[in-house]
């Protein structure tokens, strides 16, 4: 267990800086970035820090390497189909439970 | 009414913070800790982030330098926001929703044709507050009692996100595509390459994210063409 007098400056950095991140650029700047470097790096952060996120960590995300690659593959397929966030996740979840019963009981 | 267009958004943060309180609390942290995280952050890449730096007592440097590169993402969004703002938000109101401004908010109110009120943003980030603190909370508790083998389908719930965020943009934009596979190659190449391994998560997500953003901004800048970049970047 986390010690808590340890653990709220921890909390006190990243939720300020969380907040700046958000606050600052909401309460100063008026108008939209012209710069399109600027613009695309931007653009790509997000996307690139969701995939080093998510590979290789979705694997080890369940009980087995097995269940979690069949629970990836359901959630890339629901999501190339353009499913709510929910559904994706419900469905990957699903996919897992269903998986581990299945090796549980042969 | 904004309440009414936060329930969608309440419903998937409930079942993704729920396997965040599961993530937290089987990473060393307690409930309490798991639930203040998510009521004073309110962001799932970058909350999922920081846990290992905590429950490692890592360096507040990289806790602080892997939440700006990884929540960079809402400076953008708070710029376009702006925008959105009617002449009922004050300063002060500024304030309250920039605290609010998650992707899927964003979204929602980037998608109204008109600019909106300070009445409808209060509402629109109530739920999806509840939703993400109370599913933390659920999370967080009831990950003790549930059954193993449920807890563990859970723990994949939140990547199931990732990945619905990732793959409709991918497939509509090339370049989209190309760097979530470059990213995701750079980031197993530290993974488990020998010396490269014993660097953080943290600072891995930070090395692949900004230097791959990099090389796609120069050689794949985004077209510039009306609201592109602040779509693209929403969901």
């Amino acid at each position: 267990m986390i010690d808590f007098m340890k653990f709220l400056p921890y909390l006190l950095v990243m939720a300020s800086v969380t907040y700046l991140v958000r606050m600052l650029p909401l309460v100063l700047v008026r108008k939209k970035f012209e710069n399109r470097f600027i613009k695309s790096f931007l653009y790509y952060v997000p996307y690139a820090v969701l995939g080093v996120m998510t590979v290789p960590a979705v694997f080890y995300s369940t009980g087995s390497v097995i269940s979690a690659s069949v629970g990836f593959l359901v959630a890339v397929i629901t999501a190339y189909f353009e499913r709510s966030l929910i559904t994706v996740a419900a469905s990957a979840c699903g996919a897992v439970l269903a998986l581990e019963l299945i090796i549980k009981f042969i | 009414m904004g309440i009414r267009d936060g329930v969608p958004i309440f419903l998937g943060y409930l079942s993704v913070s729920f396997a965040f309180g599961i993530f937290a609390v089987d990473s060393g942290l307690s409930i309490f800790e798991a639930l203040l995280i998510s009521m004073t952050n309110l962001t799932s890449a970058g909350q999922l982030a920081a846990v290992p730096i905590i429950c490692s007592y890592g360096s507040f440097i990289e806790l602080a330098v892997s939440q700006l590169v990884i929540n960079l993402r809402y400076s953008l969004m708070s710029v376009s926001l702006s925008q959105k703002l009617g002449k009922s938000v004050h300063l002060l109101h500024r304030f309250l929703i920039a605290f609010g401004n998650t992707d899927e908010i964003f979204a929602v109110s980037a998608s109204k044709p008109t600019t909106l009120g300070r009445k409808y943003f209060f509402g629109l980030i109530l739920m999806p507050y509840i939703g993400w603190s109370s599913g933390t909370l659920l999370g967080a508790v009831a990950g003790n009692i549930l059954p193993k083998i449920v807890v563990s389908a859970l723990g994949i719930a939140i990547y199931g996100m990732f990945i619905a965020i990732i793959v409709p943009e991918a497939k509509k934009i090339k370049g989209t595509a190309l760097c979530v596979l470059c990213a995701v190659a750079m980031g197993c190449a530290f993974k488990y390459t020998p010396v490269l391994c014993k660097i953080s998560d943290g600072f891995v997500i930070i090395i692949c994210a900004v230097s791959i953003s990099l090389i796609f901004a120069l050689l794949a800048p985004v077209e510039d063409k009306g609201d592109r970049v602040e779509e693209g970047a929403t969901e």
